[in-house]
């Protein structure tokens, strides 16, 4: 397993969050004989990613999917109940806490990942002085060439957070998580809280990032056309699972799954000629809660192809021959459906 | 979503630019107020926030002014005042149900005041979707609560008129104004956890919207909310019916805030970004029910929204804003396929789906000029890459039924724009 | 891409911006500021010192105001069962009071805002055994905590401020553990983590300043009632020493006189406390208003 093409590698990754209810509760329920309730949320369960060096992964899915959750493990914030994250072959995180620098973060709402007390140039700087990576001395200089290198002014180190519209924040966001020397980001919704013709801005920023610095970058995102824009390979989240992961365009030409072929089919999206496409086919049903995670495949109530064994067997991810794998008992490229 | 503009901080706790804290109450909340102080023990509204009456005094203000109303802004006059001529639309013929004549909202702030609407004029006629369309600060949001009256001070309704059914709405007195709101016109907001009051449950909110306009026996109520919840496509309506709020998933909670919305069987319902907060699937599914809701009920819909792809769906005509000012208007598949404003053209080019993966997106340079610092003139002209000398000085709008279009140097001429204004 | 171009207003000139605003807030200050002063000058705008027992004399006691001792001058606001010129024995007690209370609620803020710091950054049990302690200790009356430490502790400056101290800490804690637990899972918090920063650095220099709002409140709340606290504890014989009375003890001396008609022993003292604790307040409830952001226009 060569670190290059695992780059970033999520090995078996599951997660849970348990919340135990209080002491006060388990006392009760203890003296009356009852046993107290933990409600398990089953966030992530049992994914395994790599993503090779330079390469982009986008992570799609609606809430509940996991995305986010996967994104934290991946970053050393959240750590797993089970399995491990690597980068460049080293554990992200040791003991329960994180124990290398080199990926970082970005995260979805600018305003709140930004300290609003501190100057963003102070907000910049900590970390890198923090480890090392640059001296007090020099942390001006080094606050300035991270600020242009994401278009802002030297200048707007002396500012504060609330100074800033979204998207020049979000672009300090960037600037911080840059500072520290990464390898790899780990980008959670960056542009999804940001206007469309903002939006246009910081993924260009990206993309020229990414072209500059080699980054690697685990993209996280709901907005299935910016995951096209951006990614070279896509996994299709569901329920905390992986259901289908391949090469952008293949996976958005000829969907497999039938939650990729109907998440497609729903979105509300411009033709190339700029008409829109009116037609659009909801998924029926509501999204099933992590809590209570249905038998067998977690899609099967919504799912227009499922079958009995979809309701009793949990499918397994798996290549279908091609560098694509899907998690379906009855993937749609062998029931001869057009594509 | 963030208000992603360079105002000055103050003047952005002020801007309801979408209501991500629910500032104001749904569309029966003045109804919620009245029935609360009739003796009932509900607290009034929803957790956090204002409620809709004190706009009533944003629009006494404007009464006291009288007929004092400056003669439409300077710029951007409408072409000839003959009204709905001006906008004729694709159903020829259709009534005319709402009439916005230069409508002008400002907000004071400590630069100065920010017309957040600046000359806005458009109708909509019986049985229409139109979009509304506009990035954060184009004061869309802020147009759709003008036209219910739900401005309150700092901001006040400057100039202009809203007809409602021929009743002229600003400048209404209260009283008056509660009646129609949430009888023939109602609104739908983005956040329904706000929208919807937290410690109600769903068939206690629903009764109050009722008894608001009229006085129905438990009976009736009962029957209507049943009726209204499966109209919005909710399953198992009646286990939704006794729930509280935060029982409810957020597409529920938004279907309930649509139902309230439609139980008076208003003419028109004015829709705020009402799925920005929902996930992909559920959006769809709402698109798909709003649409058959709407050609059963022939309710009239303002959708605001900033994603051009999802207002698509349902309208079948689109209004484009920028800085307050209506500077695009047209059928929807004629707007997106050939726009004639460069704004509206640069906002179609920076979608991802217009660029090859991997390449750079077309981007607008510069952002959104503070609403207290508007240049001379066009207000995009620093960003335009077409923009000469003679946009120091405001453009009229351009009338060409079916479009409109308020710039110098519009685009895609040549096409012609066909007479069927096909969607 | 320029950020907005006018001058950068630091929090702090925003609030000082709209402190100014306000005129009941700003002749509040004055008058806080002109006590202070006052109190300041002390040893030498007044012609006594009142805790010299040299000083005085006998015979000047319990003179009316306007009276002239026989030292010289005049007691402008009479003197005491003592002889103490009251005017000087005022300001000294001002003194006292101004020490006690910003001293003491100096510490209770420093000790408490940490505690309840941690507890609302740590969560788990170290959270819970704080936090408990602290509610044990809230179930306690101030004044009760406060007197049978004074009473334990015995009297002086030292023991009186850690009689308030221990009486006024809780309040900081509970208040700091409420804003540092809602501040804990910001995305700003989370950013800081996991560059990765220690968690001590995270809570110290992060979160705790973003927690100063509701404790700045608190502890404009809590000098007041130091203030009065420590009024209260002299008024009933503990605390400051019988020859260095603060202005509680000289209330407390003058009180039997009331009803013979020298009103001035008690009543220019309670004047003087009165018109501090509530320009504090007044202050107070201003920087409350400014800091409360439901609250902002």
């Amino acid at each position: 397993m060569s670190s290059q093409t695992h780059f970033i590698g999520l090995n078996t990754i599951t997660r849970r969050f348990a919340s135990i209810p209080p002491f006060s509760e388990r006392l009760a329920k203890r003296i009356t004989g009852q046993k107290a309730s933990t409600t398990v949320v089953h966030a992530v369960e049992d994914v395994s990613l790599s993503v090779a060096k330079g390469e982009t992964l986008g992570l799609v899915g609606e809430s509940g999917c996991g995305k986010s959750t996967l994104g934290r493990v991946a970053a050393g914030i959240l750590a797993p109940t089970m399995g491990q994250a690597h980068i460049d072959g080293a554990a992200v995180m040791r003991d329960g806490r994180k124990n290398t620098t080199r990926v970082q973060m970005v995260f979805q709402d600018p305003f709140a990942s930004l300290n609003p007390r501190m100057r963003i140039g102070d907000t910049i700087a900590e970390g890198p002085i923090a480890h090392g990576l640059v001296k007090k001395a020099d942390a001006a200089a080094d606050v300035a060439r991270w600020l242009k290198a994401v278009g802002l002014d030297a200048e707007a180190a002396q500012r504060f957070p609330h100074q800033f519209s979204g998207g020049q924040r979000q672009r300090v966001a960037i600037a911080r998580a840059l500072a520290m020397r990464p390898d790899a980001l780990v980008c959670d919704e960056p542009v999804a809280s940001l206007d469309v013709s903002i939006q246009a801005q910081i993924i260009n920023l990206f993309l020229q990032l990414r072209r500059d610095l080699n980054l690697t970058m685990l993209f996280i995102s709901h907005d299935l056309s910016v995951v096209r824009h951006v990614s070279d390979r896509v996994a299709i989240m569901y329920l905390g699972r992986i259901v289908e992961l391949g090469a952008t365009e293949d996976i958005f030409l000829s969907p497999h799954h039938p939650y990729t072929r109907a998440l497609l089919d729903s979105a509300p999206r411009l033709a190339a000629d700029g008409a829109p496409v009116q037609d659009i086919r909801p998924i029926s049903g509501e999204l099933p809660s992590p809590i209570n995670p249905p038998s067998g495949c977690a899609f099967h109530q919504r799912c227009a192809f499922a079958q009995p064994r979809c309701s009793q067997e949990l499918p397994v991810l798996r290549s279908l021959g091609e560098p694509r794998e899907v998690a379906c008992h009855f993937p749609l490229a062998q029931q001869g459906e057009p594509l | 979503m963030s208000a992603d503009t360079n105002m000055p901080g103050r003047a952005e706790r002020q801007f309801p630019a979408g209501p991500p804290q629910g500032k104001l109450a749904p569309s029966g909340g003045s109804a919620v107020r009245e029935a609360t102080s009739v003796g009932a023990q509900f607290p009034a509204g929803p957790p956090q926030g204002k409620l809709a009456p004190p706009g009533g005094s944003a629009v006494h203000a404007v009464t006291s002014v009288g007929a004092q109303f400056p003669a439409g802004p300077p710029q951007g006059k409408l072409a000839p005042s003959g009204g709905s001529a001006v906008h004729a639309v694709t159903s020829v013929g259709a009534t005319l149900l709402l009439q916005v004549r230069d409508l002008a909202t400002e907000f004071a702030t400590r630069s100065g005041p920010a017309r957040a609407v600046d000359g806005v004029s458009f109708d909509v006629h019986a049985g229409e979707i139109i979009g509304l369309v506009g990035e954060s600060g184009s004061g869309k949001s802020v147009t759709g609560y003008s036209i219910l009256g739900l401005i309150d001070p700092p901001g006040r309704v400057a100039a202009g008129s809203v007809k409602l059914d021929g009743q002229e709405l600003v400048g209404m007195p209260r009283s008056k104004l509660r009646a129609l709101r949430g009888r023939r016109i109602a609104m739908v907001f983005q956040d329904p956890m706000s929208t919807l009051n937290a410690v109600l449950k769903v068939s206690t909110q629903m009764e109050l919207a009722m008894r608001a306009h009229g006085k129905p026996s438990k009976q009736e109520m009962r029957q209507r909310s049943l009726q209204a919840l499966a109209k919005v496509g909710i399953p198992d309506p009646e286990r939704r019916l006794d729930a509280y709020p935060h029982e409810l998933s957020g597409g529920m909670r938004q279907r309930v805030a649509i139902a309230i919305a439609f139980l008076n069987n208003p003419g028109l319902v004015i829709c705020d970004e009402p799925t920005t907060a929902l996930d992909v699937s559920i959006q769809a599914q709402i698109l798909v029910e709003m649409r058959t809701l709407v050609r059963e009920a022939g309710v009239s819909l303002v959708w605001i929204s900033h994603d051009l792809a999802t207002v698509s769906v349902l309208a079948s005509r689109l209004l484009v804003m920028y800085a307050g000012r209506l500077i695009e208007e047209g059928p929807t598949g004629e707007v997106l396929r050939r726009p004639h404003h460069p704004y509206t053209q640069g906002l179609i080019d920076s979608l991802p789906s217009r660029a090859a993966p991997g390449k750079d997106l077309l981007q607008i340079p510069g952002s959104t000029p503070s609403l207290t610092a508007l240049p001379s003139g066009c207000a995009f002209k620093d960003r335009c890459a077409h923009a000469t000398a003679v946009c120091d000085t405001a453009p009229q709008q351009t009338v060409a039924p079916p479009r409109t279009w308020r710039c110098h140097h519009p685009l895609n001429m040549g096409a012609p724009t066909t007479a069927q204004g096909t969607r | 891409m320029n950020a907005a171009t006018r001058p950068i207003e630091t929090p702090l000139r925003g609030f000082l911006r709209e402190f100014t605003q306000d005129q009941v807030a700003v002749v509040a200050f004055v008058v806080l500021a002109l006590i202070v002063l006052l109190a300041l000058l002390a040893p030498w705008i007044t012609p006594q010192d009142p805790y010299d027992l040299s000083n005085l004399v006998l015979m000047d006691a319990r003179r009316p105001p306007g009276h002239v001792g026989s030292k010289g001058f005049t007691h402008w606001l009479g003197t005491d069962a003592q002889g103490r010129d009251l005017y000087s024995a005022i300001l000294y007690g001002l003194r006292i009071s101004l020490q006690v209370g910003l001293m003491a609620g100096a510490i209770a803020f420093a000790l408490g805002a940490s505690l309840g710091t941690l507890a609302g950054f740590a969560g788990g049990r170290t959270e819970t055994l704080i936090m408990r302690i602290i509610d044990l200790q809230l179930s306690f009356p101030a004044i009760l905590l406060a007197l049978v430490l004074a009473a334990l502790l015995g009297q002086g400056k030292w023991p009186l401020i850690a009689a308030l101290v221990t009486a006024q800490y809780a309040y900081f804690a509970r208040t700091a553990h409420g804003a540092a637990s809602s501040e804990r899972s910001k995305d700003y918090v989370e950013a800081a983590l996991s560059t990765p920063l220690s968690s001590a650095r995270v809570a110290f220099r992060h979160v705790l300043p973003n927690c100063m709002p509701p404790l700045i409140v608190v502890a404009t709340v809590q000098v007041a009632n130091s203030i009065a606290l420590e009024a209260t504890l002299s008024f009933l014989g503990l605390g400051m020493p019988v020859s260095e009375p603060s202005l509680g003890m000289l209330i407390a001396n003058g009180f039997q006189y009331m009803l013979s008609g020298r009103y001035w022993i008690s009543i220019y003292p309670g004047i003087a406390l009165i018109v501090l604790i509530v320009a504090i307040n007044l202050v107070g409830d201003q920087i409350r208003d400014q800091l409360n952001p439901r609250l902002k226009r």
